[in-house]
C-alpha cells in the first residue's frame, strides 16, 4: 500500500484577531497558498476535499454547506470531519490508501475572534444532566485537574509548569508565525495572576484566529509532482472512556494519547519513538499538557517527564527537540485548526523550511494534538521528510 | 386530546398533568444555550455594505470568467481566483422566485403572511443563465398572495424599497423589500 505524502502545505492568519477577511476568505488565502506551494489546480486536480469544523465554532448550524466554495471545492466530492484538523488528515490518508484518490485537500479553520461568548461556548460542551446545573464559574477548571492530578501523580510543582511556559514562550520569539512569544522568566510565569490554580496567565494558552490548508497525495503522485514531500508513516486516533464525564476520568493522563501513538507507531513501524525520530511538535495548550503529552508518546518514561525536562533534555540542543516551534503557549489555540498548526511547523521543519527556529539535519518528526478536555479525543502522526522518501 | 384549554371535550380517563406539574418532573433539565458572535463580514462583502449604505448594489466580478457576484465574493467559486472589478449595478430585478409563508419560526401562525422571494437583479452586460445570476433574497411587498400563487408574481418587474438615508446602517435591511415598478 502506497504511503500518503505531504506536497503543499498554506495558512493564513496565526493572530489574535484578523477583522480584515472573513472566515470564507481566510480559508480561501490559505487554500491559495497550498495550491501554490503544491503547483496544482484544485479545479482540476484535487479529487475530494476534507474540512473540520463545528457549528458551534462558525456560528452556523449545518456549517459543512460553507466548507467547498473557498477551497475550490464546489460541485466536487467534499465532506466536513467535526473534530480536529489531524482527524479530516487521517481520513485524507485513508481515501487515498484505497488507490481511488489521487490528491486529497484537507483544511482546518478556527476564527475565535467571531465568538463573543467562547466560555458560554466551553461551558455548553458540559454535560448538561450532571454538570452545567453546578455552574462552575469557568470550563477551564477542567484544566486544572488535570494540572493538580498530573502535579500528584509525579511530584512535578508548579515550577516545572511554569518552565515549559517560559521556554515555549521564549522559542517563539524566532517563529514570525508566534504571536504570543514573549521572553519571560519563570519567576514572572509563577508570579503572574492565578487563572485556575494552579495556572496562571501564562501557562495558558491564548486564541488565534488561522486557517491551514494542505494537499495530500499519493506516494507515486508526490514524488512526480514535488521536489519536497513529506511523507505520512503512520497516523491514528482514539477517544477515551467515560463520554463527557468529569468523575469516570483519567485526569492527569491521557490514554487516547496512547492509543492513538501505538496505531501511528505500528503503521510507522517504530518501536522506540525517541530513537526512531528526531523531534516532536506536540499541544501545550496548557503548560502541563506537554509534559503529559512526552509521556503518553513514550518520550519520556512514566512520572519523569518534568526531572527529564529539568536537565533541558527537550531543549533545542537537547537529546530530543519538543517543539521548536513554541508549541500552542507561543502561537496560540486555532480551535479545530489547533493540530494542523503543530503539523504545519512539523512539516517546515524537515522540508528545511522553519526559519530562525530550523534544527539541523531532522528526518522524521512526531505530531500530537487533542481536543476536549474532559473527555479528550487525541491523534498523533508519524512524518518524514522529502530524503527519506527514496 | 390538545386543544386550546389543553383538555379533551370529553374527558378520558386518568390523571391530567398541568404543564407546570410536568415541567418540574425529575428527568426534564432546562437549558438555553449563550451563543453570541461578532461576525467579520470580510473584505468583499463590507464593500457591499458601505454600498448598501450610500443607496447602491454593488457587484464584483470574475476577471477569469466573467461571472458578477451579488452577494459579492472575495473569489470566484468556479475559478478559485480572486474577484477583481466592482460593478454598480442600476438595482431593479425581476422576481425569479416568491413564496407566501403563512406560519413563523416557532410554527404560530402569522397574522399577516409574509411573501419572500429572490430577485434576479439587472446586470448590463452580464451573460446569466437560468440558474446563475447576480441576485438578492428579500422581502417582497407590494405583491398580494394570489399573485404569488397563480404565479403572476414571477417574472415581475420589481426595484428596491430604500430605507431613508440616515436610517441606513450598512445592513441588507437598508433595503425594505423589493417592490413592483410602477408602470
Amino acid at each position: 500500500m502506497e504511503r500518503a505524502a505531504i506536497i503543499g502545505v498554506g495558512w493564513y492568519g496565526l493572530r489574535p484577531t484578523t477583522p480584515e477577511v472573513s472566515f470564507r476568505e481566510m480559508v480561501f488565502e490559505a487554500a491559495t497558498r497550498a495550491y501554490e506551494d503544491a503547483g496544482i489546480d484544485p479545479r482540476q486536480d484535487v479529487d475530494a476535499f476534507l474540512s473540520a469544523q463545528e457549528d458551534f465554532w462558525e456560528g452556523i448550524a449545518i456549517a459543512d454547506e460553507f466548507a467547498p466554495e473557498p477551497l475550490g471545492g464546489v460541485l466536487r466530492p467534499t465532506v466536513t470531519v467535526a473534530g480536529d484538523g489531524l482527524q479530516a488528515l487521517a481520513n485524507a490518508v485513508m481515501l487515498v490508501q484505497t488507490g481511488f484518490f489521487d490528491i486529497v485537500v484537507v483544511e482546518a479553520h478556527g476564527k475565535p475572534s467571531d465568538i463573543a461568548s467562547l466560555g458560554e461556548i466551553y461551558e455548553f460542551a458540559l454535560d448538561p444532566i450532571h454538570h452545567r446545573p453546578v455552574k462552575p464559574a469557568h470550563p477551564l477548571f477542567m484544566m486544572a485537574f488535570d494540572a493538580q492530578a498530573y502535579m500528584m501523580r509525579t511530584g512535578a510543582d508548579p515550577s516545572h509548569l511554569a518552565l515549559v511556559a517560559a521556554e515555549n514562550r521564549a522559542r517563539g520569539l524566532r517563529n514570525p508565525r508566534a504571536s504570543y512569544a514573549a521572553k519571560i522568566s519563570v519567576d514572572e510565569v509563577l508570579e503572574a495572576e492565578t487563572i485556575m490554580d494552579p495556572l496562571t496567565r501564562y501557562d495558558i494558552a491564548g486564541y488565534v484566529d488561522a486557517a491551514i490548508v494542505l494537499v495530500v497525495a499519493r506516494e507515486s503522485v508526490a514524488k512526480k509532482l514535488s521536489d519536497k514531500p513529506v511523507f505520512i508513516d503512520g497516523i491514528g486516533y482514539a477517544t477515551e472512556t467515560g463520554t463527557g464525564t468529569l468523575e469516570w476520568h483519567s485526569w492527569g493522563r491521557m490514554p487516547s494519547m496512547r492509543v492513538a501513538a501505538m496505531t501511528a507507531y505500528a503503521q510507522a513501524g517504530i518501536g522506540d519513538p525517541l530513537s526512531s525520530t528526531d523531534f516532536a511538535e506536540v499541544e501545550d495548550r496548557a503548560s502541563h499538557y506537554q509534559l503529559i503529552a512526552l509521556e503518553e508518546l513514550g518520550l519520556a518514561p512514566e512520572d519523569q517527564a518534568h526531572k527529564l525536562y529539568e536537565r533541558g533534555e527537550y531543549e533545542l540542543d537537547g537529546y530530543y527537540p519538543v517543539n521548536p516551534s513554541g508549541g500552542s503557549l507561543a502561537m496560540g489555540v486555532a480551535l479545530e485548526a489547533t493540530g494542523l498548526v503543530r503539523l504545519l511547523e512539523a512539516v517546515l521543519q524537515l522540508r528545511g523550511e522553519a526559519g530562525g527556529h530550523q534544527l539541523d539535519g531532522v528526518e522524521r518528526a512526531i505530531v500530537a494534538s487533542w481536543r476536549g478536555p474532559p473527555t479528550t479525543t487525541s491523534m498523533v502522526a508519524v512524518l518524514s521528510g522529502p530524503e527519506m522518501g527514496f | 386530546m390538545s386543544g386550546e384549554s389543553g383538555k379533551p371535550k370529553t374527558p378520558l380517563p386518568g390523571t391530567y398533568l398541568k404543564r407546570d406539574e410536568y415541567m418540574k418532573l425529575p428527568g426534564l433539565i432546562k437549558y438555553k444555550p449563550v451563543a453570541r458572535y461578532l461576525f467579520s463580514a470580510g473584505q468583499a462583502q463590507s464593500r457591499f455594505l458601505h454600498g448598501l449604505k450610500e443607496g447602491k448594489i454593488l457587484g464584483v466580478m470574475c476577471p477569469s470568467c466573467g461571472r458578477v457576484y451579488v452577494p459579492p465574493r472575495a473569489y470566484c467559486e468556479y475559478c478559485h481566483t480572486p474577484t477583481s472589478e466592482w460593478v454598480e449595478l442600476p438595482g431593479t430585478g425581476t422576481i425569479h422566485t416568491a413564496v407566501v409563508s403563512y406560519i413563523a419560526t416557532d410554527r404560530s401562525r402569522l397574522e399577516e403572511p409574509e411573501i419572500v422571494g429572490v430577485i434576479r437583479l439587472d446586470a448590463p452586460g452580464y451573460k446569466e443563465d437560468q440558474y446563475e445570476f447576480a441576485g438578492l433574497f428579500h422581502k417582497i411587498c407590494g405583491v398580494t398572495p394570489e399573485q404569488v400563487m397563480d404565479g403572476s408574481a414571477i417574472g415581475m418587474r420589481v426595484k428596491p424599497r430604500w430605507k431613508p438615508a440616515e436610517e441606513r446602517t450598512g445592513s441588507v435591511t437598508d433595503i425594505e423589500c423589493f417592490e413592483p415598478v410602477e408602470g
